[in-house]
């Protein structure tokens, strides 16, 4: 394999599982030309008049849509660690003695372990999506037969628009649907929420097969999921579990040092002049996100401020955050608790939101750049401000990418996130993989300390004279690193084995993730 | 073997052989950043206690060098009981600030002495003093490999500016534990179920005898914790026990048993003697610092509790969760009318002192010298206060 250097100094591969791979220019210096692809033309004379699409099962679905070796097959992951519906869609394909698949899920969760003997029976020949846990040590190992592909929510729906990705066949799973195939995630006893992860993957797709466990009659309101888009319709008994599917409450963290980043953050916010009537946020639903927007809600009700919309998965907090009316809208991602669910059913300021709108490189703007201040996390940060979310310090591959890399576009990007985990230090002189280049990321607040990127001195500035434990990124890894012993080793790679890559937003390489060698032992 | 479940910590099994060497079989979640690293640490203590053949496991879940040295320390010695010299880690240059007797203590944080995890960003969350428990909060089967780890704690971690207390455990036994805190740079011992004043002297003498052995210099003072209904009889003997003194404490949850009853949220069974603790420590001239309040999930609660403590003349709160301290120094900080007042006897007996005259007066009104010391504490606090 012929490895790069790219932009960012890291060394990526030009081409992977046969299709050729541009390198990370830099950012915004890269942008892809030629036509939006799309689906084949078809005809609505083609479709049952009376609007039944059902079919018997799965099976028969998959042997309508052409199934055969080799092809693309997508899913998303509205329904998370409750989903069962992929592996059973995976054991039929088995069971119909179809091979090579590339799967192109959303997002991958460790249920999704169970398909991993179908990466090693050659039933999946790569995952292009993300490579969680088990299947993320899977790949590390270099036990996948081709090569994983790491993109971000936005940079998924982009593959899918500039034709790198070209699905075969859409299998989306929708907790209500008629038999037209109008779906959507709002209502039925496995609702998730939204389906806006589903999004592209419905228009694109040459085959669109909607499965559900709860058929309506038609119209089935609302279809986030337009049944003129779609192919087949099969009822199946249950999509998953839905104890796991959205939890019934979401918690926030007890941890005392992770409530102490949490409200480090809401004073940064306030302190720094961004907390102001009209402004916007992305908050995610890690513990330590979901914990700085109570403690920025004190302040906000304190000054009698409010903000017009907040983005992000939503949960009981950010409902009570709009039932408060302490924001207008929440622009909602995808929705992780059962409270989530009911008010976006029955809240018209509760908008469902998707990729598209949200993330996407190929679209005329996007809402992430809009945002005044976004609150992610990252496995490491590097003293260039560099991030990483992919992977751990031991190298191995352990999370997606999701929102994060799009979210970085906002006008404040702060990484929450504790100065170091057990004696595994978070913040080093460099990442293990690259996944954020650290231009785009502004703030990194730690338990110990808050670093500021140092082009950005306006935020400098405005928070030099406020009580907030202000260091050096530099200072902070120091600390880190004396905490911790001594600097810590790097995980020992095969630089001569690619076993996934990291897109960046533009479609381009960022970063390569190579083989792990056995332990130090 | 499984890598143990309590995050931050080791453990070791020592196998000491005739022949064959050192076999070092490392287990660890942190294997790839530090196994190298811990693999030296061990060798180097191997070479520090001769241990020249032995078969050693860990199972490492992330514990950072002075777990690991304790946990180590304290394997070999159950093996070799006869070792006496120490593997004693530099100290921590940033724990060299000095205490003063009379320092506020409005929070000390309770860190159970044998949970490593708690020790490290202990000092992040600002309370005036953490306490390294080697009584109630460790088990029995763990209380000596606790001492190993305390030490080192003592040593090692940077505690940002806070006191640094250590409880022992109940007499006669805690005073063997004096030896493992005394040069390590302790500040206060906290004496529990303290009950006569003999108590509080033999831990005087046995401090005193170990720091002429290490030629420690440093005042290191006691803070008696009293639990029963004999010790609130003898608080006053007690209090003024000994010069090194600074504060009189109370243990709720022994003394509500001690006396056959119940802890309340009210507190009725205990106002006779939290007001007798107050009282002794005043008339001893040392500070009174209340109880811990027990629910870590209700903050009105704890709120209520400073607020009636305060009121009875206590000066500090224990607390056993770090999201209790922004409470106890929140509550203890005196309110704005208090501050300016205070000021202005302050001002009153600055310009008394600059004209000479012996008798301090605001307005019409005289003020004696104990309401000029409390107006001074006032503004200290006020300087403390977020």
């Amino acid at each position: 394999m012929k490895l790069v250097k790219n932009a960012a100094g890291r060394l990526v591969p030009t081409q992977v599982n046969g299709q050729k791979q541009i390198p990370f220019k830099g950012v915004n210096k890269y942008k892809p030309k030629g036509k939006i692809s799309g689906p084949p033309i078809r005809s609505c004379i083609d479709f049952p008049s009376d609007g039944n699409k059902l079919t018997k099962n799965l099976k028969e679905a998959l042997t309508k849509a052409g199934l055969k070796n080799g092809m693309t097959i997508s899913t998303h992951h509205h329904l998370r660690n409750g989903d069962v519906l992929t592996n059973t869609l995976f054991d039929t394909i088995k069971k119909m003695g179809v091979k090579n698949i590339r799967w192109f899920p959303s997002a991958s969760f460790p249920v999704h372990s169970h398909l991993i003997k179908y990466l090693k029976d050659g039933t999946i020949h790569h995952i292009e999506g993300s490579m969680n846990g088990p299947l993320g040590k899977f790949t590390s190992e270099d036990k996948m037969k081709g090569v994983g592909v790491l993109r971000s929510h936005g940079g998924r729906y982009s593959a899918v628009q500039d034709g790198e990705v070209k699905i075969d066949i859409a299998v989306i799973a929708s907790p209500t649907s008629d038999p037209f195939g109008n779906a959507n995630g709002v209502t039925g006893k496995s609702a998730c929420g939204l389906l806006g992860f589903a999004l592209a993957d419905s228009e694109y797709a040459d085959k669109v097969i909607v499965v559900t466990d709860n058929l309506v009659p038609f119209p089935c309101i609302p279809w986030q999921i337009q049944g003129n888009n779609v192919d087949y319709v099969v009822k199946v008994d249950s999509l998953g579990d839905s104890s796991k599917i959205v939890s019934g409450t979401t918690q926030i963290t007890k941890s005392p040092d992770r409530l102490l980043i949490a409200e480090y953050v809401a004073q940064f916010i306030d302190e720094a002049g961004i907390m102001k009537d009209g402004f916007s946020l992305q908050a995610g639903a890690g513990g330590t996100n979901l914990a700085f927007l109570l403690f920025l809600k004190e302040r906000m009700k304190k000054k009698n401020v409010k903000a017009r919309f907040m983005r992000g998965g939503s949960t009981k907090y950010l409902v009570e955050t709009l039932e408060e009316g302490l924001t207008d809208y929440i622009l909602d991602g995808q929705t992780f608790d059962l409270e989530g669910v009911r008010s976006m059913r029955k809240n018209p300021n509760h908008v469902n939101t998707s990729p598209f709108t949200s993330y996407n490189f190929h679209g005329k703007g996007n809402f992430a750049s809009m945002v005044d201040v976004a609150v992610l996390g990252a496995t490491e940060v590097d003293v260039n401000f560099n991030a990483n979310v992919v992977s751990h310090s031991d190298g191995y591959l352990l999370h997606g990418i999701g929102g994060w890399q799009n979210c970085l576009y906002s006008k404040c990007t702060i990484l929450a996130i504790p100065s170091f985990r057990d004696r595994i230090p978070v913040i080093i002189d460099e990442v293990t993989t690259l996944c954020g280049p650290g231009e785009l990321i502004d703030v990194i607040i730690t338990e110990r300390g808050i670093a500021i990127n140092p082009r950005r001195k306006d935020l400098l500035q405005k928070v030099k004279k406020s009580k907030l434990p202000i260091k050096t990124i530099v200072e902070l890894k120091e600390e880190v690193y004396k905490i911790c012993g001594s600097v810590p080793d790097k995980p020992k790679v095969d630089r001569n084995k690619v076993v996934a890559i990291i897109k960046w937003v533009d479609g381009t390489v960022i970063d390569s993730v190579f083989k792990i060698k056995k332990s130090f032992n | 073997m499984a890598i143990t479940k309590i995050r931050s910590d080791c453990r070791f099994e020592i196998q000491l052989k005739k022949s064959g060497g050192l076999k070092i079989d490392i287990n660890s979640k942190v294997g790839i950043l530090y196994g190298r690293s811990i693999k030296k640490q061990i060798i180097d203590m191997c070479k520090f206690f001769t241990v020249k053949n032995a078969n050693i496991k860990m199972e490492d879940s992330g514990a950072l060098p002075f777990v690991i040295a304790a946990r180590f320390e304290y394997t070999i010695k159950k093996l070799k009981p006869e070792i006496k010299k120490e593997y004693l880690l530099p100290f921590n240059n940033k724990n060299l600030i000095k205490t003063t007797k009379d320092r506020i203590r409005r929070s000390r944080l309770y860190l159970p002495g044998n949970k490593p995890k708690f020790f490290i960003n202990a000092g992040l969350h600002k309370p005036d003093g953490i306490i390294l428990d080697l009584e109630d909060s460790v088990s029995p089967k763990e209380k000596e490999s606790a001492k190993y780890l305390v030490r080192n704690a003592l040593r090692s971690v940077d505690f940002y500016d806070c006191e640094r207390m250590v409880r022992i455990n109940q007499l006669p036994k805690g005073i063997n534990d004096l030896k493992f805190v005394v040069s390590h740079g302790v500040q206060v011992i906290l004496i529990p179920k303290c009950e006569t004043k003999e108590q509080v002297i033999d831990v005087e003498n046995e401090i005193k005898r170990l720091k002429e052995i290490h030629n420690i210099k440093h005042t290191i003072y006691l803070m008696p914790i009293i639990e029963s209904a004999l010790g609130i009889v003898n608080s006053y003997k007690i209090a003024s026990a000994s010069k090194i003194n600074c504060a009189l404490t109370i243990g709720l949850e022994d003394y509500t048993a001690d006396i056959g009853t119940q802890r309340t949220e009210e507190g009725r069974e205990s106002l006779f003697a939290r007001s007798m603790i107050v009282n002794s420590a005043k008339a001893a001239g040392i500070q009174a610092i209340d109880s811990v309040y027990s629910d870590i999930s209700n903050m009105e609660g704890l709120k209520e509790s400073i607020i009636e403590a305060k009121s009875f003349g206590f000066e500090g709160k224990g607390c056993i969760h770090p999201r209790q301290i922004e409470v106890v120094h929140k509550t203890f900080a005196p309110s704005e009318m208090e501050i300016e007042k205070a000021k202005k006897i302050v001002e009153a007996f600055k310009e008394a002192e600059k004209q000479g005259l012996g008798v301090v007066s605001l307005g019409s009104k005289m003020i004696d010298p104990p309401v000029v010391i409390r107006a001074m504490r006032v503004l200290e606090l006020a300087k403390t206060k977020k």
